[in-house]
């Protein structure tokens, strides 16, 4: 059942996948001439003939376009101009930093949201619940770019303690990582305070009182359980942006991910990479949407696929 | 039964207010009662007359605010409830003092097995661990009548009957085995042959326990079968209290008396009216089958909602339509008004086959045939004034009324329904329960119709109240030549209006005759059950047998 359930899915997705790297095929190439960028300004029209046809760009758009289906199904990317190597190869490399990036924010943003929206619905109008409403609805409404620059700016530059940008060891994580999670705990406090307010004036929290349950149990238990699956629907819809829109801030903190890859491949007209990349972070969306939808399954077991 | 005279529970001068916007509301003014170990105590009124309130505050489950303890004092067994702190309340709860409530579904939790949450109460009180308690919690489960309980213990709330639900609550308040249980209209929600079974659980955990019972409920036959004594609310104050035989024979207070009056006792002078030859809807042979989910593995099944079916309606007559939930009457309504298509069959409207309508001549029908349904309130939009809802019909059957004279009408409807014309400003949510089933009834009859589809109309009203709106409907057929088919699962009510009853089971008419004769010698084994279903009055209880169901 479950597994015809995610055959079905993947199906759709195929599909929806084949139209969306269509588009993307076609809005790259309108973007310009490659052999603009790679060959000296000074170079004869031999020698961009040469390199358009080297890397089959002189055929009729169609005629490219059918190419690179007939090559997608025998799992070839294409090359990648710049680095002359296979751009799959190129965008799954890059993959991993941005799966990391986004793995730890959502992760903080998630606890941290619950704990604190959970908190704050446990006594609606109290002094907690109106600094978590007032620092929420800040996270949620302050632009991510504005806080790293200015990030930068007290820590790295004016204090010193933060290095600016790049990788290597520990402290690096810290601005982009906190940057990142500012928007989804933001959101997600309130959304957890809503649906945990509404949770705790069910009948059965009634039950869970005559029964002389502990409070903290109730609250954590029953319903928090059961205010969980609007906040997976918001978390999943948040990872799916960190996926793919981690780019603002992987270029701020200059994190070598894949959406700094995907600003560098389209300023460089490296098409095949591009395209890579939309087809890895497409993919890794396809499966945060499935996990979810498992997930509610197991949350809620009056859902069955 | 041994009942001690020592209360175990003393409530003294207990008044609550709730503040809502402005002024604080009294839903509780100045009641006392006590219960003692093995007694019944049954707390009758309607709707908002204060008694869920009396007991939420033994339990500690009004929210203060809005609520609040004016004054008064609760005793249990030595300590005074009121000043206990949440911790001490806790301890009580689910140990000394337990709850079961209206609506099981609402009231478990939908994400944990049955057996998880009973073995809560045993973690709550620290007489076991999980895993360590599921041979206790199978062993209540079997007590309180759950089948297969090793296996069922897994289950989760949505895959129990309304009946079974109530049991696991049962079962989850027993556990420790309490000294008082509260019982907050326990049987209201469930149908008639399964309230007699858990009416007769209840009785047999008393005798085994000696617990105390408080069962509240605005029925009054439940408080007959149930009460040793009895309190009678309303308004927030005790209006009469005694010995349950003395308050249901000899009732002393007006209001007592008028609510013992309101029960059907089937009085059939609002029967007796020509009822024309001709006939006006003629249903034959109908069915609707549901496909049940079929994988790979299982065979197809079908589940039959309505099987074969036929009756007629001539003009003029009422057809009450009694069965349980699940017996396919509400389904035979849906069809009838073309909101579900049916399998098969007919039904001949005024010589016109009802399926086979389209376009204009559905939407012309459609004008003679309207609905009254069980939930007023959900059934109108919330964002609509009650003018707005009434006129509605007019601005889809642009014919029946031009629109310069609809204020004229709503007024005459709101009149002719027993409501005010300056209520036609106000929106659904500002009306009782009777007077929004009001509203639905002139909206009904804004479209002129020559048939009424009654589904449930009374089954959410407070008893007094069924009967005026039962006595609207049937004045309004004697004036405007009305036909009913009144569906509903209360027997007695029925026998009071309805001229011929078609009685189902299954999806299937088991029975059908013309009312007084069904009601003095019921044929069908299932009708006559379901007239034994009505529990008989405790102080003539010999010796109880249960209803096979």
């Amino acid at each position: 059942m479950m597994l015809g359930y995610i055959g079905r899915r993947a199906y759709h997705s195929v599909i929806s996948v084949i139209g969306l790297l269509t588009l993307v095929f076609f809005l790259t190439r309108l973007t310009g001439d490659p052999s603009a960028l790679y060959l000296p300004l000074d170079s004869s029209l031999e020698a961009r003939q040469a390199f358009a046809r080297l890397n089959g760009l002189d055929q009729p758009i169609y005629v490219q376009f059918f190419q690179y289906l007939h090559n997608l199904l025998s799992l070839d990317f294409g090359q990648s101009l710049r680095q002359n190597r296979s751009a799959i190869e190129v965008a799954l490399e890059a993959f991993p930093a941005t799966l990391k990036l986004a793995v730890v924010a959502m992760t903080l943003s998630i606890a941290l949201a619950i704990v604190v929206g959970a908190l704050a619905a446990a006594r609606p109008g109290s002094l907690f619940d109106r600094i978590a409403g007032l620092v929420s609805l800040a996270g949620a409404s302050t632009p991510d770019f504005w806080i790293a620059i200015v990030g930068i700016l007290v820590f790295a530059v004016g204090l010193g303690v933060l290095p600016t940008s790049g990788t290597g060891s520990g402290l690096h994580w810290i601005m982009p990582i906190f940057v990142l999670m500012l928007r989804p705990f933001g959101l997600l406090v309130q959304v957890v305070r809503g649906t945990m307010i509404s949770a705790l004036a069910s009948p059965f929290i009634k039950t869970a009182h005559a029964k002389g349950m502990k409070r903290r149990k109730i609250i954590f238990g029953h319903a928090l359980r059961n205010s969980l699956l609007p906040v997976i629907t918001v978390a999943g819809d948040l990872a799916t942006g960190l996926i793919n829109g981690a780019v603002v801030v992987e270029t701020i903190f200059g994190w070598p991910g894949i959406g700094k890859l995907m600003i560098d491949s389209i300023i460089q007209r490296d098409f095949a990479v591009v395209q890579s990349t939309i087809l890895v972070t497409a993919i890794a969306i396809f499966i945060v949407n499935i996990a979810i939808d498992l997930l509610y399954a197991v949350l809620d077991p009056r859902i069955r696929y | 039964m041994t009942a001690s005279d020592k209360p175990i529970l003393r409530i003294d001068g207990l008044t609550v207010d709730f503040l809502s916007e402005g002024d604080p509301v009294r839903a509780v003014d100045n009641v006392s009662f006590d219960v003692c170990p093995g007694e019944t105590l049954v707390i009758l009124g309607e709707s908002g007359s204060g008694k869920s309130v009396s007991t939420g505050t033994v339990m500690g489950l009004i929210d203060c605010p809005p609520g609040d303890i004016v004054s008064g004092t609760l005793v249990f067994d030595g300590t005074d409830l009121s000043r206990l702190d949440n911790e001490g309340r806790r301890e009580l709860n689910g140990r000394r003092i337990a709850m079961i409530f209206q609506d099981p579904l609402a009231y478990l939790n939908p994400v944990y097995t049955v057996g998880r949450q009973i073995a809560e109460v045993f973690e709550s009180h620290g007489a076991g661990e999980g895993g360590a308690m599921r041979g206790r919690v199978v062993r209540l489960l079997e007590r309180v009548g759950i089948p297969e309980a090793e296996t069922r213990v897994d289950y989760y709330p949505h895959q129990f009957s309304g009946g079974q639900r109530q049991r696991v609550m049962i079962a989850m308040a027993i556990a420790l085995e309490p000294d008082i249980l509260i019982a907050d209209e326990p049987t209201t929600a469930l149908d008639v042959s399964v309230q007699a079974q858990i009416l007769d659980l209840l009785r047999d955990l008393q005798r085994e326990t000696g617990m105390a019972l408080i069962m509240i409920t605005h029925d009054l036959e439940v408080a007959a079968a149930m009460a040793d004594r009895i309190i009678v609310m309303n308004a927030g104050k005790v209006v009469e209290s005694g010995r349950a035989e003395d308050v249901f024979t000899n009732p002393r207070h007006s209001y007592t008396r008028r609510l013992m009056s309101a029960v059907p006792h089937g009085d059939p002078k609002k029967r007796s009216r020509p009822v024309e030859q001709e006939v006006l809807l003629q249903v034959a042979d109908l069915s609707k089958h549901y496909k049940l989910g079929s994988g790979p593995f299982a065979p197809k099944r079908e589940f039959k909602a309505v099987d074969d079916v036929s009756f007629t309606l001539r003009r003029g007559e009422t057809v009450g339509i009694v069965g349980e939930s699940g017996s396919g009457k509400s389904s035979i309504a849906r069809m009838l008004l073309r909101l579900n298509e049916p399998t098969s069959g007919s039904a001949l409207f005024a010589g016109e086959d009802i399926f086979k309508l389209e376009g204009r001549a559905l939407n012309g029908f459609r004008r003679k045939v309207q609905m009254v349904f069980q939930d007023p309130f959900g059934s109108m939009n919330p964002r609509m004034n009650v003018r707005s809802i009434i006129s509605e019909p007019w601005a889809i059957h642009r014919d029946i009324l031009p629109r310069q004279r609809w204020n004229e009408r709503v007024v005459e409807l709101l009149e002719l329904v027993g409501l005010k014309p300056e209520h036609a400003e106000r929106y659904p949510h500002q009306f009782s329960g009777g007077q929004r089933q009001r509203i639905a009834i002139a909206r009904a009859l804004a479209s002129e119709p020559e048939l009424i589809v009654c589904d449930e109309a009374v089954s959410a009203l407070d008893v007094s109240i069924q009967m005026q709106v039962i006595e609207l409907l049937a004045d309004l057929r004697q004036r405007l030549g009305l036909s009913y088919i009144f569906i509903t699962h209360d027997l007695p009510i029925v026998r009071q209006f309805a001229d011929r009853i078609l009685v189902m089971q299954r999806g299937k008419i088991v029975e059908e005759g013309e009312t007084e004769a069904l009601f003095v010698s019921p044929r069908h084994e299932y009708t006559r059950a379901l007239l034994n279903a009505v529990p008989q009055p405790k102080w003539l209880q010999r010796d109880p047998t249960p209803l096979a169901g």
